[in-house]
């Protein structure tokens, strides 16, 4: 059938059928990809369209129904040469991180300013209230609306006129496409002969299987170009990012351990193989009985996951220091609770995409990753290839958070194109997504301190099991963080941590932003609120007395001679906090409104940076061009947190020339080193780090050549570099100089590798060489009557080290908190039933309050540029922070998470009744 | 098959030639797809201009089936059509409120749809038009379980009627759920009512939805505070008048919370109906 319409301002004619969703036509056939497909539910808002004047999701419209009507998307909001204000706005603001909610919510703001010129905020929140963005927290995107249209909020301009970008807010210099929808994600940019695979996965928690058929399936359905299954992997069939726990298959041989494990891949014609009916694959399944909780994994006699793990244990960690019997016994008071935590699912906006290319005997996989080095080398022992038959270029990323560490849909893709030789692209539904990728680890955490008379802590015991799933993933790293992790940023002389990972047929947990560290934080903050009450101590001034000061201790007997910044962060919030509890114990000292309820609560955190107790190298290289381009290659994969500007800023400083002198090669595992994973809050403090030695290194190299003195200037102009010497101004000439295998006259790769020792039997040792740290101040109203939550304000305060850039450290925080907020009151993934955004909830506009950013920069010397990382840490003390200020309003306490209305209100029924 | 007949008499003859699905503003229909996509016949009524938008005649108020929760807002209308216009404005998000009609919503006929107690509090009625003629039914009779509705095969919704003899009044709408936007109602409660000179009700309306199979009037708790000041109905109602809900226990809430949280809400809309009321006569 023939459609008829005009699309951004021009006239269109498209045959195809008039069912196809419109989202499929924009991307598919009229290769505007600006528009996103996160769900095909109406649920995320990626696809947003402007459909005669109205804001819709292209996902939910029919290609006949837009006969005769006028579409815009966002690659019609603004023409080519120039970028249109509200785009400006998003760019200098850094409202976009990793991008791939900005077309929806520039198309969402172009549709409500055409109809309202002067929005108010909640006007603005109301319009994107459709649009979920999982990076931002939505502050830099509602402000940057705002500021377009007229009411001016904060902005970052660069004031600071030193030659300096170190502190400076730049720009994301990967910036503009993320603000014109021109960004190519994972699933943007197949090449037109691609093919398509798809998983076939398993219904069950566990079952047997036996695949029937395929010879009559491929009959029967034509589209079908192969089916792959376990056999044809060509090298091992097992994968795993800890290689000593590697144990997960890439398809199951006979066995499935958890709901939506791939057995089978199909694969064949993009317009075929996306409308097959996966449920008829000839395979006949023999269901097991289910080991779904952690009791039952334990259980007597319970069936193993995998033979040679005792009790279904994968591994446990352990710290201990003092006397722990003795600490107890000289404690006054003691407070103890018991916690559980769900599956929280990532929920980034991307699902899982990219499309793989054999190249004679090469491999190349293209699509969305946080750890491009670790995907090739896994890919290269499951193709049976070497390392350098396998290239992993990373497209721009919508979102990872610690799931896209691992292999996902990788192989899948590398076995289909290199088996075939043809392109092969793999677009993961949101339910695929959800199903089959890692999670956060569900915990159970008991905690017991216990502090002498003047509020001194004297002991603190902790026992965590948490549910690793049916494969390893980062079960150990999750096991190995939270003892060192559990005592938070205090000094505890008598200390037993341990924490248990245990297999269970459910989905995988992996990384995910703190590795098991924030479910330890609910454990810990919340309970130190309740002995500090115990001990008639003001909440904060308790935190002032316990925690850690530089030379000081840690629980694993490390002691840092600077760089301890908890103390600063508390004292910035202490003055808030204080006018806080005025403001809210004035508030529900009036009875006019007996159903409102203020509550103010605190938490801190630390975090390290980095692997525990193991060497995790960065390397980066940079070279010099005869043309005096300064090349920069830079392998941390920027998942939106800003890597390729903050370490593009270190270099500019290090090498003494500006930011714009520099061109970045990004990362690619053919042509940038190994700058190691984007996890565990490592790629400002570590390959920063590599790259201030490596930007010294070069500096060196060109002022040794020019003969110039320690404090010259770099400048270049045109394709000339000049040294600048008090007021002289000197060419250098590059001309003569030969250049090496990578094309430069001059270069420098340098790595960097923060010291670390192992941990001892009892956990003690040096795991990481800094950690950061942070509190967070939680203003909100309890409805005591519904036992729903209103967050009214949020101030945070973090020591990074050194603020490489002010901005986007605010953009970390904002988006840290929403996610924190979203753990803390709504968000619990239960295998078949929230597989979508629909059910699983994660907060939208509405649900973020203000936030109040306090940088701390407490001196540190251990990196080479004092920068710590920060990824991480921003979500660790909100939820915790909520709870505390729950049971400030209403003496509830929640210990069960998420603090759905339901519960808060069975916790304020239970917490009347103890009173009475 | 596909068809997107631009009249009703084509619109009608084509359902009554075989098995189809209507498609309105799909905000129900695409995300319910299976694995496969369209594999049934889609009758497409979005080009029915005609079913588009609000229409007053003496006895009545009609809302074309095509009308969308954001054209609510482009009528004016009475106040006890407040109930459906709030709810209208928390349907989701402004995309799903752009497409998605109030008659889509009525024929998908989930516990929580959000229409329905808005318009039972006004004892709407739906037109049921085919080949064979029209029907008027009762909105309490159309919705007859969860996603079931009396409609035939070969019928669409052509309007829904609201009797202005049952528009006076003010109403209100609460809805509760666990976050600000696109979240399914844990609970849902729309009230219209009418208070004499006295400050008393004279007569009131009341509707429940997400707690049993289909949205519910509550007559008992309108027998209870008939006659009563808004402050006293607060007084009365109590767990016996909402034990003729049988709610669920799923993923949103437990079902003793839902008991519980329904009496807390219909209090709530009590005394939104009377802030309405209250800024009129200010
Ligand atoms: C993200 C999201 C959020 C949502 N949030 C809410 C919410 O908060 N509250 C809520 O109540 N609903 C919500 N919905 C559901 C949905 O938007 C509404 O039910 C909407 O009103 C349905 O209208 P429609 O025109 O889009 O229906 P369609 O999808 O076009 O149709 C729905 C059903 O009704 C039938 N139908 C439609 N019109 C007619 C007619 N005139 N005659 C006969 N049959 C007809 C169709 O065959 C289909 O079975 C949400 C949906 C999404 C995707
Ligand atoms: S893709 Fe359309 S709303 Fe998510
Ligand atoms: S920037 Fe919004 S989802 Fe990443």
């Amino acid at each position: 059938m023939q459609t008829n319409f005009r699309l951004n301002g021009h006239q269109v004619k498209l045959h195809c059928d008039p069912t196809e969703r419109l989202t499929y036509a924009l991307r598919e056939r009229l290769n505007l990809t600006g528009t996103k497909v996160g769900c095909n539910a109406g649920d995320c808002g990626a696809c947003t369209v402007i459909i005669d004047g109205d804001a819709c999701c292209a996902c939910l419209v029919g290609v006949g129904q837009i006969d005769g009507s006028e579409i815009t998307t966002v690659e019609g909001l603004f023409d080519e040469s120039s970028i249109s204000g509200l785009q400006q706005e998003f760019l200098e603001n850094g409202a976009a991180q990793c991008g791939i909610c900005i077309p929806g919510m520039l198309v969402s703001a172009a549709a409500l300013i055409g109809k309202n010129k002067t929005p108010t905020r909640k006007e603005v929140e109301h319009a994107i209230g459709g649009v979920l963005c999982r990076c931002t927290g939505y502050s830099k995107i509602i402000s940057s609306i705002l500021n377009f249209t007229g009411k001016k909020t904060k902005t970052h301009k660069n004031s600071a006129v030193s030659s300096k970008v170190i502190g400076r807010s730049l720009q994301r210099i990967d910036g503009q496409d993320k603000v014109t929808g021109i960004d190519k994600f994972g699933a943007d940019d197949f090449p037109a002969d691609a093919l398509l695979a798809r998983v076939v996965r398993s219904p069950y928690n566990h079952a047997d299987f036996n695949i029937g058929d395929l010879v009559l399936y491929k009959k029967e359905n034509p589209g079908i170009v192969c089916v792959l299954t376990a056999r044809d992997i060509p090298g091992e069939n097992c994968f795993g990012v800890i290689p000593e726990f590697a144990d997960q298959p890439i398809l199951a041989e006979t066995r499935t351990r958890y709901p939506g494990e791939g057995i089978a891949v199909v694969v064949g014609h993009k317009k075929t193989i996306g409308k097959l009916d996966l449920n008829e694959f000839p395979v006949k399944w023999n269901i097991l009985e289910p080991v779904n909780t952690m009791e039952q994994a334990q259980a007597d006699g319970a069936s193993l996951l995998h033979q040679n793990r005792k009790n279904n244990i994968l591994t446990q960690g352990y710290v201990k220091r003092g006397n722990i019997e003795k600490g107890f016994k000289n404690s006054k008071y003691i407070a103890q609770g018991s916690f559980t935590t769900p599956f929280i699912e990532h929920a980034y906006i991307e699902p899982e995409a990219g499309y793989a290319i054999r190249k004679n005997n090469r491999i190349e996989i293209h699509g969305c990753t946080q750890a491009p080095y670790m995907n090739r080398d896994s890919i290269a022992r499951i193709m049976g290839l070497p390392a350098t038959s396998v290239r992993v270029i990373p497209t721009s990323c919508g979102g990872g958070f610690g799931s896209k560490l691992d292999l996902s849909y990788h192989p899948y893709i590398a076995l289909a194109a290199w088996t075939l030789d043809r392109p092969v692209g793999i677009l993961y539904s949101r339910q695929e997504s959800m199903q089959s990728t890692t999670k956060r680890h569900p915990s159970d955490i008991e905690i017991e301190i216990g502090c002498d008379p003047c509020g001194k802590i004297s002991a603190l015991k902790f026992e965590g099991n948490f549910n690793t799933g049916a494969y390893a993933s980062w079960g150990p790293t999750v096991a190995n963080r939270v003892p060192v992790h559990a005592s938070g940023p205090y000094k505890i002389p008598n200390y037993m941590a341990r924490s248990r990972a245990i297999h269970t047929t459910t989905p995988n947990s992996g990384a995910f932003r703190g590795f098991g560290v924030p479910q330890t934080a609910i454990a810990l903050e919340t309970t130190l609120s309740e002995l500090a009450s115990a001990a008639g101590i003001d909440e904060l001034d308790f935190r002032l007395l316990n925690c850690l000061r530089n030379g000081d201790p840690t629980v694993t007997g490390q002691s840092f001679e600077t760089g301890v910044g908890i103390k600063t962060c508390l004292e910035a919030i202490k003055p808030k906090w204080k006018k806080a509890i005025k403001s809210a114990s004035s508030f529900n000292k009036n009875t006019i409104n007996p159903v409102d309820r203020r509550g103010v609560g605190i938490a801190s955190c630390w975090y390290g940076c980095g692997n525990t107790s193991m060497s995790n190298p960065s390397t980066i290289r940079v070279g010099l061009t005869k043309n005096s381009q300064i090349v920069l290659h830079q392998g941390a994969t920027d998942i939106g947190q800003g890597s390729n500007t903050v370490i593009t800023q270190i270099l500019a400083d290090a090498i003494g020339a500006s930011v714009d002198c520099i061109e970045l090669v990004g990362a690619d595992t053919d042509i940038t080193p190994d700058a190691g994973k984007t996890s565990a809050s490592r790629q400002t403090f570590i390959t920063g780090g590599a790259a201030a030695l490596a930007g010294m290194e070069l500096r060196r190299q060109i002022l040794r050549y020019a003969n110039a003195g320690e404090d010259a200037q770099l400048i270049k102009k045109g394709t000339s570099l000049y040294i600048k010497n008090r007021s002289n101004l000197n060419k250098v000439d590059l001309s003569h100089l030969p250049a090496n295998q990578f094309g430069y006259v001059l270069m420098a790769e340098e790595t960097y590798d923060p010291p670390t020792t192992p941990l001892d039997e009892n956990g003690q040792g040096n795991p990481y060489a800094v950690y950061g740290y942070g509190v967070h101040l939680v203003e909100l109203t309890v409805d005591i009557e519904l036992g729903k939550i209103c967050i009214d304000h949020i101030t945070a305060a973090h020591d990074v080290g050194r603020a490489i850039n002010p901005n986007l450290i605010e953009g970390q925080i904002e988006g840290g908190i929403a996610q924190g907020i979203g753990l803390a009151l709504m968000e619990e993934y239960k295998p078949f039933q929230t597989e979508n955004l629909h059910d699983y909830l994660i907060p939208t506009s509405g649900d973020i309050p203000k936030i109040d950013t306090i940088i701390i920069e407490e001196p540190d010397w251990v990196s080479p540029h004092g920068a710590k990382g920060l990824g991480e840490h921003v979500l660790i003390p909100t939820a915790p922070a909520i709870l505390n200020a729950i049971r400030y309003a209403t003496g509830a306490t929640v210990r069960d998470l998420p603090a759905t209305p339901d519960k808060v209100f069975r916790a304020i029924q239970k917490a009347k009744n103890t009173n009475e | 098959m596909y068809a997107r007949p631009k009249n009703i008499e084509e619109a009608l003859s084509t359902l009554a030639s075989d098995n189809w699905k209507v498609l309105a503003g799909g905000t129900d229909l695409f995300p319910n797809l299976k694995e496969g996509g369209v594999n049934f016949n889609i009758l497409d009524i979005s080009a029915l201009a005609d079913l588009r938008g609000i229409k007053e005649t003496q006895a009545e108020w009609i809302i074309g089936a095509l009308t969308t929760w954001a054209d609510l807002e482009k009528t004016p209308l009475p106040r006890s059509f407040n109930a459906l216009l709030q709810a209208g404005k928390e349907v989701g998000s402004i995309q799903i409120q752009n497409r998605g009609t109030i008659a889509g919503n009525l024929c998908n006929a989930s516990p929580a749809a959000d229409g329905v107690p808005p318009l039972l509090i006004l004892e709407a009625k739906l037109d049921l038009v085919s080949t064979h003629g029209t029907r008027t039914i009762p909105l309490s009779k159309f919705i007859k379980g969860n996603r079931k509705t009396s409609r035939r095969m070969d019928e669409i919704v052509k309007c829904i009627r609201v009797p202005k003899k049952k528009c006076f009044g003010n109403s209100a709408f609460s809805k509760l759920g666990a976050r600000e936007y696109m979240v399914i109602s844990i609970v849902m409660t729309a009230a219209r009512l009418e208070i004499c000179q006295q400050n008393r009700i004279r007569e009131s309306a009341i509707a429940i939805g997400a707690c049993s199979e289909t949205a519910q009037r509550m007559p008992s708790v309108e027998a209870a505070i008939k006659g009563k000041s808004i402050e006293e109905a607060l007084g009365t109602i109590s767990s016996e008048h909402v034990a003729s809900l049988d709610p669920l226990s799923d993923i949103r809430a437990p079902r003793e919370y839902r008991f519980y949280a329904a009496q807390q809400l219909i209090k709530r809309t009590l005394i939104n109906c009377q802030k309405i009321e209250d800024n009129y006569a200010n």
